[in-house]
């Protein structure tokens, strides 16, 4: 378990018979067989074949990835307002003024972006971290078995299971300042408010967000998390319980010690996801968010296709590209010293 | 296995508000969707009054929702039968091979799948509707194969990585006793891998096929009247003078019911899938 990584380290590989010597560390081609002939020919088909089976999945990633980034890159160094979008080869170029444009915090863009920036990581911190809390307590509980537990497993499922516009589009409904269930519970039901309150608009739009991710986030860390906790073998409980340990000790111990790899990809797979998060305030609020809750992609979303100015959505998404380049940088970093001491 | 009593509590007070948590929205959903319209724009009734299946008749006349249904449909196949047939290959050289640029390409796969959507969402809405308006090139823009295209830049990267994942833990033995015998890399492919990696393969086209049909952030540009998918079409029945909200959810409840039962069945092979891609 714990020598093999997300990367999965290379293994030689053996296309034939006889070849079982020792791999060199550093990759040479597969076919380079010590014994072979000793005039290498440049091209075999025993050596074509790997090339050719990654063929159409190298031709896809460059037209849907690698080309667009190139373009989106040079797109955002040149002036791509309403007027070029259909003509861009006439765009004037603009240097790093989009990026400067971005990144003055005195005027009112750049401070849009500041701001959004602090709600996106507010709302990745409360999201990623009250799903992981969710589903680690759900995946424990349903971890022995009792009556009822596949019901509740499939169950807590379903809201990862439905389309995302499905979920989101009910809750907006709950939401609903005058027909929603929320106020008619909160006004009616319990009293706590006079006067039913807007969760819709205003600064109550970034807790309903924060809700409305977490119904959907949390099954997905319980269903890695129940995964993981399945692959834990039986006899390692059996043999704490028969030495008397209590089941919080061999939660303690056991459980969340084993747990360690799975909960660290979890957590950066959770927030890598969170932190480009669209769906929710796009169908709770539409294009144009309540400030509260503008999070970056659909700031950058809004710069594009409502101001019609790609340059600059280009050169924030530009931006957030190096920022996530980073944090999954860091966590790298962070995990091998973890893995290290551990 | 005896249980302490403290366990057992902690049992009931991480399930009860876990369970209301879940599934009070589906209720919401499943019963505004039986109410007529004119008890949803009231005070919301906790039991309906008045039941009704009429909002799932609306449904299909206020909205052209059967069209929407179908370019879904298309779209989620489309995308979920390139990125499997592709990924099959590469994963199979991934995980068997080791060849020059296999570093580079595999990196490509997983630092792709990390970076949001709307990356990758300006330039090829740039470059769509260049090829549109400057080139005459009408195959790209506001169409299903260009949203199908679009599609790839998500289904195509996780499910290369997923399938390698699952292709790596294959014992090795199986394909190289083949390979023994004569068998070709693509005989040994087809008549070993591909059986032995089914649950993975039948995981990737669940995942594929699910995400593609909740996708909201390219649909809502890439498609026009014609080619709208369901997650934007939805939105059609909020008008500017009323909002149809039975009929909303009696929609809702159609485009999922498919997809939740579906999952449902297959839901051991994702678990499979993801465990073997995530987990190890």
């Amino acid at each position: 378990m714990e020598t093999s990584t997300v990367g999965q380290a290379p293994r030689p590989a053996r296309t034939g018979s006889g070849a079982n010597t020792p791999a060199p560390k550093r990759s040479r081609p597969a076919a380079g067989k010590p014994g072979g002939p000793t005039k290498k020919r440049w091209f075999t088909w025993t050596r074509a074949t790997p090339y050719l089976l990654i063929l159409p999945a190298v031709i896809m990633e460059l037209l849907i990835h690698v080309i667009p980034m190139i373009v989106g890159f040079w797109m955002s160094f040149i002036e791509l307002t309403q007027f070029y979008i259909t003509n861009w080869s006439e765009a004037p170029f603009a240097g790093l003024g989009n990026y400067s444009a971005s990144l003055s915090f005195d005027t009112s863009q750049g401070k849009q972006l500041l701001q959004s920036f602090g709600t996106t990581i507010g709302f990745t911190i409360l999201v990623v971290g009250v799903s992981f809390i969710f589903g680690m307590s759900a995946a424990l509980v349903l971890q022995r078995s009792f009556r009822g537990r596949g019901l509740l497993r499939t169950l807590f499922l379903i809201p990862y299971a439905l389309p995302a516009y499905a979920g989101i589009i009910t809750w907006k409904f709950i939401l609903q300042r005058d027909n929603g269930l929320l106020n008619e519970v909160l006004v009616n039901g319990l009293g706590i408010f006079d006067e039913a309150p807007f969760w819709l608009i205003g600064d109550n739009a970034f807790g309903s967000m924060v809700v409305v991710a977490i119904w959907q986030q949390w099954p997905f860390a319980f269903l890695m998390l129940m995964a993981g906790m399945q692959s834990i073998p039986e006899d390692v409980y059996q043999a704490a319980e028969i030495d008397g340990a209590s089941i919080w000790q061999q939660i303690r111990h056991i459980t969340f010690g084993m747990m360690r790899p799975i909960n660290a990809v979890l957590i950066l797979l959770l927030t890598l996801w969170t932190f480009r998060e669209f769906n929710t305030p796009f169908v709770l609020f539409g294009a144009v968010p309540p400030d509260s809750a503008n999070l970056l992609t659909i700031n950058i979303y809004g710069r594009s296709f409502i101001n019609w100015n790609f340059g600059l959505g280009s050169a924030m998404s530009v931006l957030l590209m190096l920022f996530l380049v980073l944090v999954s940088g860091v966590w790298a970093l962070i995990n091998r010293k973890v893995n290290r001491d551990a | 296995m005896r249980e302490q009593i403290s366990f057992r509590i902690f049992r009931w007070v991480v399930l009860v508000p876990l369970v209301v948590f879940t599934v009070v929205p589906l209720y919401v959903m499943i019963t505004s969707a039986m109410k007529p319209e004119v008890d949803v724009q009231g005070a919301f009734q906790w039991w309906p009054r008045n039941l009704t299946f009429q909002p799932f008749i609306d449904i299909w006349k206020t909205v052209p929702l059967a069209h929407y249904f179908g370019n879904s449909l298309i779209v989620s196949l489309a995308a979920t039968l390139f990125s499997v047939i592709i990924a099959i290959f590469s994963s199979y050289a991934l995980s068997r091979y080791r060849f020059r640029g296999r570093g580079a390409f595999s990196g490509v796969i997983l630092s792709t799948q990390m970076f949001p959507g709307v990356l990758f969402l300006l330039p090829l809405f740039i470059i769509f509707v260049n090829l549109d308006k400057t080139l005459g090139i009408t195959f790209f823009y506001q169409t299903l194969p260009g949203l199908i295209i679009t599609y790839l830049t998500f289904t195509l990267p996780f499910s290369i990585w997923m399938l390698t994942s699952y292709m790596n833990g294959i014992p090795r033995d199986l394909d190289e006793a083949a390979r023994v015998d004569g068998t070709t890399a693509i005989g040994a492919l087809f008549r070993i891998i591909v059986p032995a990696a089914r649950p993975g393969i039948i995981a990737v086209a669940i995942y594929s096929f699910m995400t593609a049909w909740g996708e909201i952030l390219f649909a809502s540009q890439m498609t026009n009247s014609t080619t709208r998918t369901l997650s934007v079409g939805l939105q059609a029945y909020a008008t500017e003078t009323n909002v149809y909200w039975s009929q909303i959810m009696a929609a809702s409840l159609v485009v999922s019911v498919p997809i939740v039962v579906g999952f449902m069945f297959l839901q051991k092979y994702l678990v499979a899938g993801l465990t073997a891609g995530a987990v190890k």
